[in-house]
């Protein structure tokens, strides 16, 4: 996302002299209007920055959608306060923490593998893409099945090496975990393509220069993969935590926050408090995501952008 | 040695792969085509009947057919939202890409920022109300069109950063300007991210569940993602029929990747790693 923005804009030339610049602009101004901006701007100033811009005054008030009493910092005070609204933050940190990290660390892994001569290497890729194209709700409903705690597939597949699996999304000490590895199953393929694509732009020299060095596969990894992916690694980290962090389908239809309050994150919250008719509170939990989404969202790009610079 | 250590490593990832991403799928068919009982079972079995018409049929009229009903919504839903991100995506990047200055500095911030912040989703009730488009397929069109402009523009101004400019000075010879430039010659030039932009933003509206169940509730307008959801409650003991949904639903994003496996890749990565 920074990369194109602060780096020198492709395609606008070397620029012509002054004199020349002003008949020049004026020319291009009649071939590019602004005018063609237009529709796409006002579905996106009506449909999105008037909303996200009007959530911060609507989560200072008691709200009914039509009419709203001004209450200051009431919503948040409740937002922090509660225990089974607080939890949400832990769990929408935890859940982008693990979703992201898992998705950098297989994705690599699968990259690297379906990278190297596989001979079923497409059919391979296929296989680990296709779950992004399905459905979150067909996957989460698809998961809650086959994690039952009896019958389901995952405990009777550990039962046969001797595991003694639990219930893993009636548990309230694995249930968020649980969905946050059904959203990796989900999510890893994306990463998968994404490193793909990373690997396969390394320039074939750098491995050749391993190879006469009289490097081993690891050294190889080590030494060029690893550092040479780095653009891909930043996209995948950001891509996946702002994912993460905004994620709603699969722990709703997978366990609806529960059991009780504690697989519920900010995004689950924000609809519960909607259905319950809290509006204000609701928009509150909006404000707040967006907040910790940008807090988080642009120092990592800064901070990744940065090292990719020096990587 | 070497060869048989790899030949070795190679069966495990390919029983491995196959088994975590391919019995989740294996396991939706077979339970979609057995009878009520087996089905209740729940477990990875080979189907002792095959009732595949009868739990296509019962699924479809279910509920006085609302499945046909939200597939019928679904299809005008992403139809009519990919049509509108499309031409406005793509006139909006043209301009982008070609005049920078202090207006193009605003845009791109607005298109980062639609890409990273989380929609607001009382308020955009609280305002498609006020429009009287809640709880209308045309609102919630709109809402798709604006929550999903950003990722199209990236894509169309990559592309675009790639056609010479000689060729609108050409047009504008000739007298082409503006909206004529960009239909005329442009646009056509557009038609391989153009399909990218198709498939991506399709997948991603056919599939978004957010959305649909916070803008446009109730059975008589649900797409089949709610529909699902709104199944998996009702079918608590109707296993078959309930799994029998998910694979009709899962069928459209099948049919695209069968065909356009290669160009869905590509945009997604593409637009991850220009974004």
């Amino acid at each position: 996302m920074t990369r194109q923005d602060a780096g020198p804009r492709t395609g606008s030339g070397p620029g012509p002299g002054p004199g020349h610049a002003r008949a020049s602009r004026r020319r291009r101004g009649s071939a590019y209007p602004y005018a063609l901006y237009l529709p796409a701007a006002v579905v996106y100033l009506v449909i999105f920055l008037v909303p996200t811009v009007m959530a911060f005054y609507f989560a200072l008030t008691r709200w009914t959608l039509f009419d709203s009493e001004f209450v200051g910092l009431q919503n948040f005070r409740d937002f922090l306060a509660e225990q089974n609204l607080r939890i949400g933050f832990q769990n929408t940190l935890v859940y982008a923490v693990v979703t992201s990290g898992l998705k950098v660390v297989l994705g690599l892994l699968l990259g690297v593998l379906l990278t190297s001569k596989l001979k079923l290497r497409g059919f391979l890729r296929s296989v680990v893409f296709f779950p992004v194209l399905v459905s979150t709700v067909a996957v989460g409903i698809t998961f809650s099945v086959l994690l039952k705690p009896d019958t389901g597939l995952v405990n009777q597949a550990l039962a046969v090496v001797g595991v003694d699996g639990g219930d893993w999304l009636g548990d309230a000490t694995t249930a968020l975990l649980s969905v946050a590895l059904v959203d990796v199953w989900k999510g890893v393929g994306l990463a998968t393509v994404i490193y793909i694509a990373g690997i396969m732009s390394i320039p074939s020299e750098y491995y050749q220069a391993v190879a006469v060095d009289g490097g081993g596969a690891w050294h190889r990894f080590r030494h060029v993969t690893l550092p040479l992916s780095w653009p891909a690694t930043y996209s995948v980290i950001i891509l996946s935590f702002i994912g993460g962090l905004r994620s709603f389908d699969l722990i709703w239809t997978m366990t609806r926050g529960g059991p009780g309050f504690t697989s519920d994150t900010i995004a689950s919250i924000i609809y519960k408090q909607y259905q319950a008719g809290f509006f204000g509170l609701s928009t509150a939990g909006n404000v707040l995501l967006f907040l910790i989404v940008t807090a988080i969202a642009v120092p990592l790009n800064h901070y990744l952008g940065k090292r990719q610079v020096t990587a | 040695m070497r060869a048989l250590r790899r030949l070795g490593a190679e069966t495990v990832a390919l029983v491995l792969a196959t088994v975590i991403f391919l019995v989740p799928f294996a396991f939706m068919l077979l339970t979609a085509v057995k009878d009520r009982t087996q089905a209740t079972d729940l477990d990875f079995s080979w189907p002792t009947s095959w009732p595949v018409v009868e739990n296509f049929l019962a699924v479809v009229e279910a509920r006085d057919y609302v499945l046909l009903r939200a597939y019928v919504n679904s299809t005008i839903l992403t139809v009519a939202s990919v049509a509108l991100i499309v031409v406005f995506a793509s006139m909006a990047a043209f301009v982008l890409q070609r005049r920078p200055g202090k207006v193009a500095k605003l845009a791109d911030f607005l298109v980062l920022s639609g890409l990273i912040i989380p929609p607001a989703v009382v308020p955009t009730i609280w305002l498609l109300q006020a429009l009287g488009l809640f709880k209308t397929l045309p609102g919630l069109i709109l809402a798709e069109v604006a929550f999903n402009l950003s990722f199209a523009m990236l894509l169309f101004r990559a592309f675009i950063a790639a056609i010479p400019r000689e060729l609108d000075e050409a047009a504008q010879i000739d007298g082409c300007g503006g909206l004529r430039l960009f239909f005329r010659v442009i646009f056509p030039l557009l038609r391989p991210v153009t399909i990218t932009v198709i498939l991506t933003s399709s997948v991603a509206i056919f599939n978004d569940f957010v959305n649909p169940l916070y803008l446009l509730p109730g059975d008589e307008n649900a797409t089949v993602q709610v529909t699902l959801y709104n199944f998996q409650s009702q079918y608590n003991t109707q296993w078959n029929l309930l799994f029998m949904d998910i694979v009709l639903i899962t069928i459209p994003p099948l049919l695209l990747f069968v065909f356009f496996n290669r160009k869905i890749v590509a945009g997604m990565t593409a637009g991850a790693i220009k974004g």
